[in-house]
């Protein structure tokens, strides 16, 4: 009876029994992270209560608009952040002191390095993405939202659902312990008939269907709804970097959904599609796997390039320098981005010429993006550049991505790979790659456009001290590691016997102590920033002198975004219409304004996923069930309701929208000389300096 | 608004100009619906994918032994004229009720017939599987079997998914009448039921056809 209702679920599943049971320094430390979770649950549930927040929360949880959503992407991320800067602090303290075997069990270890890069990959730099191109993409092409609003809710919620499992693994049971990869036999029923893979699999499954409807909805967004006279071509280059993101996650996600349905089908019902025996080929998981794993990298590097670009023109004040070759560079990228994923398995048996093949596709990847960083350095060329955060961010970005491209290109030649691979080389290579390539966009992305939607800057000073915690974090912490690579360090490694690699990993763990203050850092930038929001206020929304549409709107963006939808003649639109002096004029004529109304739809397919994937992981049938038999009743009761809209009064809108330009017309503005004081209310004024 | 009617098509069967603001939405809302589509036919791909690299092995019975082409080619005439009646479905929806207060009763009709030839398909493919399992060729036997086994299977559960869709469907505009939605609603199933033909082709040719030659 007990069996039927709780499946596998037993009393020892639950972490802190076990830390109760066999008390010792790995259950001591899961168990302390699993404390947190109730501990952190009941500290939120009572300041909701105390603050009386929770109605505002649920008008969030229901909220349709893609700033809320894209906002709550972000709260997301940085949580899951937290966790993946803590995991990523143990695993480089074990292995400082990991001469003849650290402090952690190396099943601990394995659990680890498993988290820790699925966490980074799906549930933070996926998260953190979506959200930024939620915010900004409907902006910058003049429409009023995404063009299925009630299906970007479901995705936050299906990659909330794959989040929660994630989570829920450390309180209940195991994670998997097969890296992020999690390639069978070691990943199947035979080898590993625990949780732990289980976990994985649906966790990833779920929050990639999110990822996939993303994709979708942003693609149509971005092919329909552009305002009048936004052709492709005059399109801001972060829309273009999300357009390529969005089809890269339509083509890419299908394989993963793929690999992960055989894995759990061989894991559930006993299939032989990646078993050793009757017939099965583990080959066909690695290359399923990769077939989504590599045009991964670059859903997650192109956006973070589109910040770039907005980061170098408006930095310096400048137009970007080569358009058109930027746009046909990313283009490229999306494309050959899926003609290379056998080189993550040089080594595993192909002939040498697919191999040659594949190594020059993989170095083919390179002058796309050579062309990109040389158009970047080009804009700044000459202009008016403030060396404020995000332009630290894009230097950093300029000197250490291009490391680590290049020990891409190294990597990419099979002959070295063979002596490479799986060596503390890889680690750095793609710790490189991303940490100054993807994290630093988006933190610059958030620095540059948290004033568009919360209405303050984020406090100069401290974003720049951030960004210089990160940078000098991340050389010492990975660095060291091409070192050890070379020297034969394996990857994944709890412990190790050769002496001469401790002085690398003693400054690799400080590199990692110096990660985790850049990342307590945010929260301090942001805590402070909203302490001293007052003096940091933008509201007429434009602080940077920018040079696309977002910055036409007033800061707060009021939730319809553009009073009257703009119209569009040129490239950098903005930047035109301040020249002429157009950007502020009353407007004639305002009409009522309709808006997709909240729905529980995406909350209530939240919860039925987290139920889904719950119950097939303890084997709790019934749970699964009605989780499924839910969502799909769901589903069928909101295509018989109606689909409410409510109306925005054309009177409101005026009234709102005249006295922001008002406001604008009667303000003086700023010149960039003041851009981080107090000064700065949001209006630019032109530099006396001519733009070459 | 001010679309010009060259705007407003989209990919598939457009309803026209007499429709008025009804087709307006459709470029986005269908257009969607084929991108999503173009994703699902990946998914396809993979495991089409999977099944080429699998082969029979000796221990197990193979397609001589399992595939019964006879049932098939029924799966497929039900599969193909249930495409056909979808067909006139949509072509009453856009030739009958571009006012609201036409008759359902034609409408009905031709979905209640599609949904009918889907439910021959299903029956002849869960009676195919029954036996394929009673000749000693269930999934978990081989590589090869899991991959047929879930290829085809894969395709079943789509026109589950697509009857149940259908059935709402009707379900719908019984109860509300052929608004605005379930126009929308229907040109995307449309799109669905036509690509489950188009995957069936496949299947039957590379699968079964090419399973016994």
């Amino acid at each position: 009876m007990l069996d039927a209702i709780f499946g596998r679920l037993t009393w020892d599943s639950i972490i802190l029994v076990q830390a109760v049971e066999q008390p010792n320094i790995n259950t001591f430390i899961t168990a302390g992270a699993a404390a947190m979770m109730p501990v952190g649950g009941v500290m939120i549930v009572a300041l909701l209560t105390w603050m009386k927040w929770w109605k505002p929360l649920f008008e969030w949880l229901t909220s349709v608009d893609h700033k809320k959503i894209g906002t709550m992407y972000i709260i997301f991320a940085v949580i899951m952040l937290f966790r993946g800067v803590v995991e990523g602090m143990l695993m480089r303290a074990n292995q400082a002191v990991g001469l003849n075997g650290g402090f952690l069990s190396s099943d601990h270890f394995n659990q680890l390095f498993t988290t820790h890069g699925t966490n980074m990959i799906f549930f933070v730099a996926m998260p953190f993405l979506f959200g930024l191109i939620n915010i900004i993409v409907p902006l910058q092409i003049g429409a009023r939202d995404v063009a299925f609003p009630r299906l970007n809710q479901i995705s936050l919620g299906l990659t909330a659902a794959g989040g929660f499992l994630f989570m829920i693994s450390l309180m209940v049971g195991e994670f998997s312990t097969g890296g992020w990869t999690g390639y069978p036999s070691f990943t199947g029923r035979l080898v590993n008939p625990g949780v732990g893979p289980d976990y994985y699999i649906l966790a990833i499954a779920i929050s990639g269907i999110g990822s996939t409807l993303t994709g979708v909805n942003f693609s149509v967004t971005i092919y329909k709804l552009r305002t009048a006279g936004m052709s492709f071509m005059r399109m801001p280059l972060f829309t273009w970097t999300a357009l390529c993101t969005s089809i890269l996650l339509i083509f890419a996600m299908p394989p993963l959904t793929a690999c992960c349905a055989m894995l759990g089908l061989d894991r559930f019902l006993g299939f032989h599609f990646f078993t050793n025996d009757m017939g099965g080929n583990l080959m066909n998981f690695i290359n399923l796997f990769w077939m989504f794993g590599h045009p991964e990298v670059y859903i997650l590097i192109l956006p973070a390039f589109g910040v770039m670009s907005e980061i170098s023109s408006t930095f310096s004040g400048k137009r970007l320098y080569g358009y058109t070759s930027i746009v046909a560079a990313t283009m490229c990228i999306a494309v050959l981005s899926f003609t290379v994923w056998l080189h993550h398995f040089f080594t595993m048996g192909q002939s040498a010429t697919v191999n040659a093949a594949f190594g020059v596709a993989t170095m083919l990847i390179a002058i796309p993006t050579g062309v990109k960083i040389y158009d970047w350095l080009a804009t700044l060329w000459g202009g008016r550049i403030r060396f404020t955060a995000p332009m630290i961010y894009l230097c950093g970005f300029f000197v250490l991505f291009t490391i680590g491209g290049l020990s891409g290109v190294v990597l990419a030649s099979p002959t070295l790979d063979y002596q490479l691979h799986n060596s503390q080389f890889l680690v750095a290579h793609f710790h490189n790659v991303i940490i100054p390539g993807v994290l630093f966009g988006i933190l610059a992305g958030i620095h540059i456009w948290f004033p568009k939607i919360y209405g303050f800057r984020l406090m100069e000073g401290l974003s720049r001290i951030t960004a210089f915690l990160w940078a000098i974090g991340f050389i010492l912490a990975f660095m060291p590691l091409y070192q050890t690579g070379l020297m034969g360090m394996t990857r994944r490694t709890v412990a190790y016997e050769d002496p001469a690699l401790v002085p690398w990993m003693i400054v690799s763990g400080i590199g990692a102590l110096i990660l985790g203050c850049a990342f307590l850092s945010i929260l301090l930038t942001i805590f402070v920033s909203v302490l001293n929001r007052k003096k940091l206020m933008v509201p007429i929304g434009d602080p940077w002198d920018g040079r696309s549409l977002e910055w036409a709107t007033p800061a707060p963006t009021p939730e319809w975004n553009f009073a009257v939808l703009p119209k569009v003649d040129c490239r950098d639109a903005f930047t035109d219409a301040k020249a002429k002096g157009t950007a502020y004029q009353p407007i004639e004529k305002y009409e009522d304004i309709e808006m997709p109304a909240n729905t529980y739809y995406g909350f209530i397919i939240m919860i039925m996923a987290s139920g889904l994937g719950f119950g097939l992981v303890w084997h709790m049938w019934w749970l699964a069930i009605a989780s499924l038999l839910g969502a799909i009743a769901t589903a069928i009761t909101y295509a018989f309701l109606p689909q409410k809209q409510y109306i925005i009064p054309a009177a409101e809108v005026r009234e709102i929208d005249e006295a922001w330009r008002r406001s604008a017309r009667e303000g003086r503005g700023i010149t960039r000389d003041d851009e981080g004081n107090e000064a700065n209310q949001g209006l630019a004024r032109p530099d006396n300096i001519t733009n070459p | 608004m001010s679309f010009s009617i060259r705007k407003s098509l989209h990919p598939g069967l457009n309803l026209g100009e007499d429709h008025g603001d009804d087709r307006l939405e459709a470029e986005t809302s269908v257009f969607g619906f084929w991108v999503f589509m173009m994703s699902d036919l990946v998914t396809f791909g993979m495991f089409f994918a999977v099944f080429a690299t699998t082969m029979p092995l000796a221990c197990c019975p193979g397609p001589k032994e399992l595939f019964d082409l006879g049932s098939v080619a029924w799966q497929t005439a039900f599969l193909l004229a249930s495409s056909l009646t979808s067909g006139m479905a949509i072509l009453t929806l856009k030739q009958e009720h571009a006012s609201r207060s036409a008759s359902t009763k034609k409408l009905v009709f031709w979905l209640l017939v599609t949904v009918l030839l889907g439910c021959g398909f299903l029956y002849r493919e869960i009676s195919d599987f029954i036996a394929m399992a009673a000749a000693g060729g269930p999934p978990t036997r081989s590589g090869y079997l899991s991959a047929l086994w879930s290829l085809v299977g894969l395709h079943g559960l789509h026109v589950t998914g697509g009857l149940i869709w259908c059935l709402v469907i009707v379900a719908g505009i019984v109860v509300r009448g052929v608004d605005h939605r379930w126009k929308l609603t229907l040109l995307r199933w449309a799109v669905f039921w036509h690509f489950l033909d188009v995957v069936w082709i496949a299947i039957f040719s590379f699968v079964f056809l090419g399973g016994l030659l």
